[in-house]
This record gives C-alpha cells, sequence and structure tokens, in this order.
C-alpha cells in the first residue's frame, strides 16, 4: 500500500485526484492482484451481508444465543413510529440499524466484521441509514466501505482494532472512526475534512475499556453500537461544517495504542473488571457458567 | 505490516459473535486442519489468555472445531460444529492454561490420529478474524495464512533454502514472506513460505523430490474465503 498514516492517504488522493474509496480500490488491486472488478464485487457482497443482517434485527425482535440481550433494535422502531425521538429520526433510525447487526451478531448470525465483530454494527447502521435518506445507490455505498476501510487499514497497523489488545476503543472507538471518515467523503467532503472527522471522532472514545459481561460480544457492546452510529454522524457533521481536530488524527491514533498499550488485563475482554466484575456482571455471569467457572456443557446448541 | 489488505480490516464475512473469538478461532482451527492435512480423529485444545476466560461464551470452541472440519468463518454449520465432529468419529479436549502466551487470544492445538505423528500447531487472534501462526511442532515460525503457505519439514543443510526457492522461481511463483526455523544445527528444519499464488503441484512434486526433504504441507485457506 502506499499509504501507512492517514496524512499519507490525503497526500496520495490530492496528488492522484481521486477519493479515498477509489485509492483504497486501485491499491487493493494491485497489492493482491485480483482486477478492480472482482475486488469491487466482493465489497459489494459484502454490503448485501450488512444490509441483510440490518433488516433481520429489526423485522423481528432476534434473543442472543445467551438469552440476556435482543429485541433492542425492535424497540427502537417501534419506538420511532409512535414518538418524535429526542436524537430526531435520521440518528435514531442509525443507531436502531446498529443495534439490529449487533444483535444478529449475538445470536451466531451472519454478519461481516467491520473491523472487528463487536463494533459489526456501527458501520452498516450509518451506510444504511443515510443510504435511504440520501437516496445513493449500493455503489456509492461500497466505494464508502473502501473509504472505511483505508481509515482502518490505518488505525489498524499503527495502533489495534481488538478488545483484547487495545480496550473498546480499538475495536467500537474504531469503527467510529472510519464510519465518520467515510460518510464524510460519501457527502462530499474532502479526504482532508473526512481525516479530520477521524480524530475528532476517535479523541472521544479514548481509554474506552472492553468488560463485556460474560465475556460475551452483548453487554455493553450492543448499546455501544448504538451509540457509535448516532457519534459518527456528528462527527462528518462537525467536519463538513470545517471543525478540525487540532491534535492530528494520526497522532490521536498514537495515543489510543499509548492509552491501549497501558490499560490492564482485567480492561482487555477478560471480563475481569468493569461492567463484568459489577455485582450484577458477576451473578450473570455465574448463571452462565455455574459457580465454579465453566458449567456450560460443550458443544451446547445455541437456542436461535 | 500485521493488516496487509482492505479485506482485513472489512471483512471477513462472518458467523457471529466476536471476530478475535469466533472468526479468527475458527480461521486458526482451519489452518491446523490443512497442516495435518486430513480429518484428525482426536484432537486436544488448549486455550490461553483471554481465549482461557471466554471461550465458551463466544463459541470458541464451535469455531475451531468447524475450522477443524474444514468450514469457513461464514458456514452456519459453525453453530453445530461440536456435535457433527463427534457424529464423524472426532474425539475433542477442551482445556485451559494459565500459563502467559505472547497474545491475549492464543489456542494450541493437538492433531492425533491412527498410525502418524502427532501436529500441534499454536496460534493467536489477533484481531479483526486475522491469526498468526507461531509455532508448528515445537518450531518457532510466524505467518498468518493471508496468503497460500508451503510448510517444507526438511534436514538443515547447506543451500536448500536454495534449492526450494529456485523450484519455485522456475514455475513463476513469487514468495512474499519466509521463515526458517531449525532444531539445531544439521537437525530438524522447517521452512515456511508465504507466495502470491497456489503453488502448482508440479513444483510440490519437484520439491518433495530433492534431498532431505521429510515432508511437504500446502495450507491455502485463501480458496474460498477472501484475503484476511
Amino acid at each position: 500500500m502506499r499509504f501507512k498514516t492517514l496524512q499519507q492517504l490525503v497526500d496520495s488522493c490530492t496528488q492522484d485526484g481521486v477519493t479515498m474509496g477509489q485509492l483504497m480500490l486501485t491499491e487493493q488491486a494491485k497489492e493482491t492482484g485480483i482486477s478492480e472488478e472482482q475486488t469491487f464485487q466482493q465489497m459489494a457482497d459484502y454490503y448485501s451481508i450488512m444490509k441483510e443482517a440490518v433488516r433481520r434485527g429489526i423485522e423481528e425482535p432476534v434473543a442472543s444465543r445467551s438469552g440476556l440481550t435482543g429485541g433492542d433494535a425492535v424497540r427502537m422502531q417501534s419506538y420511532m413510529k409512535n414518538h418524535e425521538p429526542s436524537s430526531g429520526k435520521e440518528a435514531s433510525r442509525a443507531l436502531a440499524y446498529a443495534l439490529s447487526v449487533s444483535e444478529v451478531n449475538a445470536t451466531m448470525g451472519r454478519i461481516v466484521a467491520t473491523p472487528t465483530a463487536g463494533s459489526c454494527g456501527i458501520i452498516p447502521g450509518v451506510f444504511v441509514s443515510s443510504q435511504e435518506r440520501f437516496h445513493w445507490d449500493d455503489d456509492h455505498l461500497v466505494m464508502g466501505l473502501f473509504s472505511a476501510g483505508a481509515i482502518g487499514y490505518v488505525i489498524a497497523n499503527n495502533s489495534f482494532i481488538s478488545g483484547a489488545e487495545g480496550g473498546c476503543q480499538a475495536e467500537v472507538g474504531s469503527a467510529i472512526g472510519m464510519a465518520a471518515g467515510a460518510l464524510t467523503e460519501l457527502r462530499g467532503g474532502t479526504p482532508e475534512q473526512a481525516i479530520h472527522a477521524v480524530g475528532l471522532a476517535l479523541k472521544n472514545s479514548l481509554g474506552l475499556i472492553c468488560d463485556p459481561v460474560g465475556g460475551l460480544v452483548e453487554i455493553p457492546c450492543i448499546v455501544r453500537n448504538g451509540f457509535g452510529a448516532v457519534t459518527a454522524l456528528a462527527a462528518a457533521d462537525m467536519a463538513l461544517a470545517g471543525v478540525r481536530s487540532v491534535i492530528p488524527s494520526d497522532e490521536v491514533i498514537g495515543v489510543m495504542l499509548e492509552v491501549g498499550t497501558a490499560m490492564p488485563s482485567k480492561h482487555r475482554e477478560t471480563a475481569k473488571g468493569g461492567l463484568a466484575q459489577t455485582p450484577t456482571g458477576r451473578r450473570i455471569m455465574q448463571d452462565l457458567y455455574g459457580p465454579n467457572g465453566r458449567g456450560k456443557k460443550k458443544g451446547e446448541s445455541p437456542q436461535t | 505490516m500485521r493488516f496487509k489488505d482492505v479485506f482485513s480490516i472489512i471483512g471477513p464475512s462472518m458467523i457471529g459473535p466476536s471476530s478475535s473469538h469466533t472468526a479468527g478461532a475458527a480461521r486458526i482451527g482451519r489452518a491446523a486442519r490443512k497442516i495435518y492435512g486430513e480429518f484428525p480423529e482426536q484432537v486436544e485444545i488448549i486455550f490461553y489468555g483471554s481465549f482461557a476466560e471466554t471461550y465458551s461464551g463466544h463459541g470458541s470452541d464451535l469455531a475451531i472445531v468447524a475450522g477443524l472440519l474444514d468450514y469457513n468463518t461464514d458456514d452456519i454449520r459453525i453453530r453445530d460444529s461440536v456435535s457433527i465432529a463427534e457424529t464423524m468419529g472426532m474425539s475433542l479436549s477442551f482445556q485451559t492454561s494459565k500459563k502467559p502466551s505472547a497474545h491475549p487470544n492464543t489456542v494450541m492445538l493437538k492433531l492425533k490420529g491412527k498410525g502418524r505423528q502427532e501436529d500441534s500447531v499454536i496460534g493467536a487472534s489477533i484481531g479483526g478474524g486475522n491469526i498468526e501462526i507461531s509455532a508448528i511442532n515445537d518450531f518457532d515460525v510466524k505467518f498468518t495464512m493471508n496468503y497460500p503457505t508451503l510448510l517444507v519439514f526438511h534436514n538443515d543443510r547447506p543451500g536448500i533454502v536454495a534449492d526450494i526457492t529456485a523450484i519455485l522461481g522456475s514455475g513463476g511463483v513469487n514468495i512474499g514472506c519466509m521463515d526458517v526455523d531449525r532444531k539445531g544445527r544439521n537437525g530438524d528444519a522447517l521452512t515456511v513460505i508465504e507466495t502470491d499464488e497456489a503453488v502448482p503441484l508440479a513444483l510440490i512434486e519437484r520439491i518433495r523430490g530433492l534431498q532431505d526433504i521429510h515432508r511437504i504441507c500446502e495450507a491455502d485457506l485463501t480458496d474460498n474465503e477472501v484475503k484476511g
């Protein structure tokens, strides 16, 4: 790839007069030797899976494998029908769609990791709701996924994208940054504005720990995906309005690395701290695994 | 670069709930199956770090076994893999270890079968479904399974690596990355070669015909999965 930092990404785009999405597509094809058409088609297939996951979770309540969560996307949908949401219809829709995909993930349903499964709701939530709102065709959104991928590629190689390595900031935080930057570009913003959106968004999730109750990608992961979608919309709006990240986005990514490296292991996906170790979190864990640790029968089929 | 392309960020398409604990786990299992080369009758699975804490909640056990059955990350049968494997005659044991590991999401798989040597594979799931294999049969190596991967077990002797790569080069196969480890001077060695495209069978046979080659495995997860 021609870029390792967000600044290099912007510079390459400016030099070639292309969007981040176009640059990523070209670079990907060059790197893999697979044609641009085939590469584009692969991403288009992924977008179809995302739309299907959005649809599945809002049409009918889905219960997670553990039975702990599910149905929140449907609740949001019906609330939006009957009430005026405080955050507005558009943000609420992005939120509901993000919840939906994350709930489908918790049922062991099919999703696309963006960049991870724990954060798989944010990009579909932002993309699918924006597509409906602005009447974009699928191809536009597929190019947006390449933009999001370019941003994620920089974050992943300079910091991390897994909760076990860097906490929730690395998963949900990265996804928000990717969604914010991509949406900025989809709405006509320049690559420079887009990477300001990334920095603005990332700063808002620095330090976020990964503390899943019972170690499951459910509590608090699902609602954090909902919040994440709304934050991405806000960051894109700020960037399009001309708000800049005074600390350059590449430096913010460096902070994420610093903070994640210093994060104790109990706050990195081990379920040994945070919400997982609250009295209620511990009780849930005991119900799931039994008093002596893991009481669950191996190979037990999920309840779906 | 730990993450090589756009599909290691957007992707894989997968069965939830966790890209590290489910998709990555499935890919480690599948890598081990490819290295072993056939259906293993008996598999010991030892989880370390964060894997050890939360594997059953994430279905990592189901995912690893799905990989051992050669399923892809988005195969809906992942949910029932353990019962499918047991019906097919795979005997499974799951253990956890408190021993510190290099990466929080690490697992060791020991694959066994009648009349053949055991293979042990250690792999880590590094995020977003991406993996790193860090050891095979006590050889310390490092590769990602993002490319077709050739594993050549051989005697450590001068020129053998050149012999192997000359054959690949003569067939127009480009090497992206390579790792060599040996147990001692003139002892057993393992060369791991990641190639840009799958290695044609004829070239593999030519390598097999070289002196001091013990065994060759071709492990390729790119056949029905997008890179990453």
